[in-house]
């Protein structure tokens, strides 16, 4: 089933065109890298994804409704970290995740669970969000999102102000959203934080999709002939996506990575490579 | 639908409570103008006498633009507004939350003001109930209008100045109105004061049925 379907959108934020024409189509459980210079589109990309935009044109649809009509419904089910943490500074950390809770209808219960994954301490739960730094104020916008349990994981530059543990943090709960079925997109710039994660890499310039990569370096990429990789000998069988590339080895070169490495065939199939220059660590 | 109205005024109230801009701003400014009136139209008593109400829901719509612009700010800063939208509350239980943490919070303010135009300028009522019920309905109408309009300007980067240019001419009605009924309330005019009340309540009627169809739209687009 497909999370999010984008078929030539178009958003406008006011008359400039921030997105012109994007094509995209995730599926259920993806982990989805969005990389691109600044002001490519990515932001605008998540936030339409999320249901805060209006899409000028194109079909978009996400967890199977049209953002053209139904946008509150997909909101309800999203879960979006930007490059503001959208918290009370006035409420405390404790009352700030209550307040997202009983909105969503969630057991208050589930709110000292969500601080204690994201690593804000105990002491910190009865402070007003005003008076943290920014990287505890991520953490707990970020348990914010966690404690929804979004179906689609929205996350802008999730690793931002963060320290190593919090980004360790950060890692372990887009694994673990993803083993849980959920959908996760996150645009960075830290891609040595991102590879790590991602199941496949997207990258926006100009608010448009210029390359759409599947890669495997999370998987056991020891199966993988690496040394023969040729655009045109690359097993996508198993993959529905453009190009299938393996970062951890020459990212010059396309690769042989497949998701089910185990029966990749890099002899046999041939892969679109519509883009693959604009893939690489822009 | 009432469990969101009220997760959002309890919210916004607390922000409040926390924050003291009520207490610690707003209750003062209001008395101060209203000293302010006094002692500019003290000399004559009767022209005093004769100008409490105007002067005192004039003093009423300079608080609700603080009131409002309050209101307004804790949604706009660090893009709270976004969780609001994400949070999946209905956008008409955000108004009706928003409008009733600001109306409560001015009948606080008129109820300490009532206290003070009745020491500072000698006032006597004469209706309890019509004087208490023009606050309640008036009160309801201003924070609708204000937090319909607070919403409109959200996304304007000089909204504390659009604020009270837009809002201070649409709350003229309930200035007149309330004004009116505040003067058969102290008996300063023979005026029907229930009539005009019910001008007031049409006002907060037209203003909350705006709110229901349109605060949705003006949050996603702010």
């Amino acid at each position: 089933m497909s999370i999010v379907v984008l078929r030539d959108a178009v958003v406008l934020l006011g008359r400039f065109p921030a997105l012109s024409g994007v094509d995209l189509e995730i599926g259920a459980a993806e982990v989805v890298l969005l990389q691109g210079p600044n002001g490519a589109g990515k932001s605008t990309l998540l936030r339409l994804c999320a249901g805060l935009l209006r899409p000028h044109s194109g079909t978009s649809v996400v967890l199977g409704h049209d953002l053209s009509k139904s946008r509150a419904v997909v909101r309800r089910s999203v879960g979006l970290l930007g490059h503001d943490t959208a918290l009370y500074d006035d409420l405390t950390v404790t009352e700030n995740l209550q307040f997202l809770a009983r909105a969503a209808r969630i057991e208050l219960e589930e709110v000292g669970s969500a601080l204690d994954r994201l690593g804000v301490a105990a002491r910190l739960h009865d402070v007003v969000v005003g008076r943290l730094s920014a990287g505890q104020r991520r953490r707990v916008a970020l348990a914010g999102v966690a404690l929804r349990r979004p179906e689609l994981w929205l996350l802008d530059e999730p690793h931002a102000g963060l320290d190593q543990g919090g980004r360790d943090l950060v890692d372990g709960l887009v694994s673990e959203a993803a083993a849980g079925g959920a959908t996760v997109l996150v645009a960075s710039h830290e891609l040595d934080r991102t590879l790590a994660l991602k199941t496949r890499r997207v990258t926006v310039a100009g608010g448009t999709i210029t390359a759409d990569v599947v890669d495997a370096c999370a998987v056991d990429t020891d199966s993988v002939d690496t040394d023969s990789a040729d655009t045109d000998s690359v097993d996508t069988d198993s993959v529905d996506t453009d190009v299938v590339d393996a970062c951890a080895v020459d990212t010059d070169v396309v690769d042989a990575c497949a998701v089910d490495t185990d029966s990749a065939d890099t002899d046999s199939v041939e892969a679109d490579v519509t883009g693959v220059a604009g893939g690489r660590g822009s | 639908m009432l469990a969101d109205v009220w997760l959002v005024t309890d919210k916004d109230l607390r922000i409040e409570w926390r924050s003291r801009v009520t207490l610690s701003q707003v209750v003062p400014f209001a008395l101060t103008v209203l000293v302010l009136f006094g002692f500019a139209l003290d000399a004559n008593r009767g022209v005093l006498n004769a100008a409490t109400s105007g002067l005192f829901w004039l003093t009423v719509l300079f608080v609700t633009v603080v009131a409002v612009a309050r209101s307004t700010a804790i949604e706009t800063a660090d893009g709270a507004r976004r969780a609001l939208l994400l949070a999946g509350i209905e956008p008409a239980a955000v108004f009706f939350g928003k409008t009733l943490a600001v109306a409560l919070q001015l009948l606080g303010v008129e109820i300490l003001m009532v206290g003070g135009v009745l020491v500072f300028y000698g006032t006597t009522v004469e209706s309890l109930p019509l004087l208490l019920a023009t606050c309640a309905v008036a009160t309801v109408g201003i924070a609708a209008s204000g937090t319909l309009l607070g919403a409109l300007v959200a996304g304007v980067r000089a909204r504390e100045t659009v604020l009270p240019i837009l809002l201070l001419p649409l709350l003229a009605p309930v200035l007149i109105a309330a004004s009116r009924a505040f003067d058969d309330a102290l008996g300063v005019l023979a005026v029907d004061g229930w009539a005009w009340l019910g001008l007031l309540g049409g006002f907060g009627v037209v203003n909350a049925a705006l709110g229901t169809l349109a605060y949705g739209r003006l949050l996603e687009e702010a």
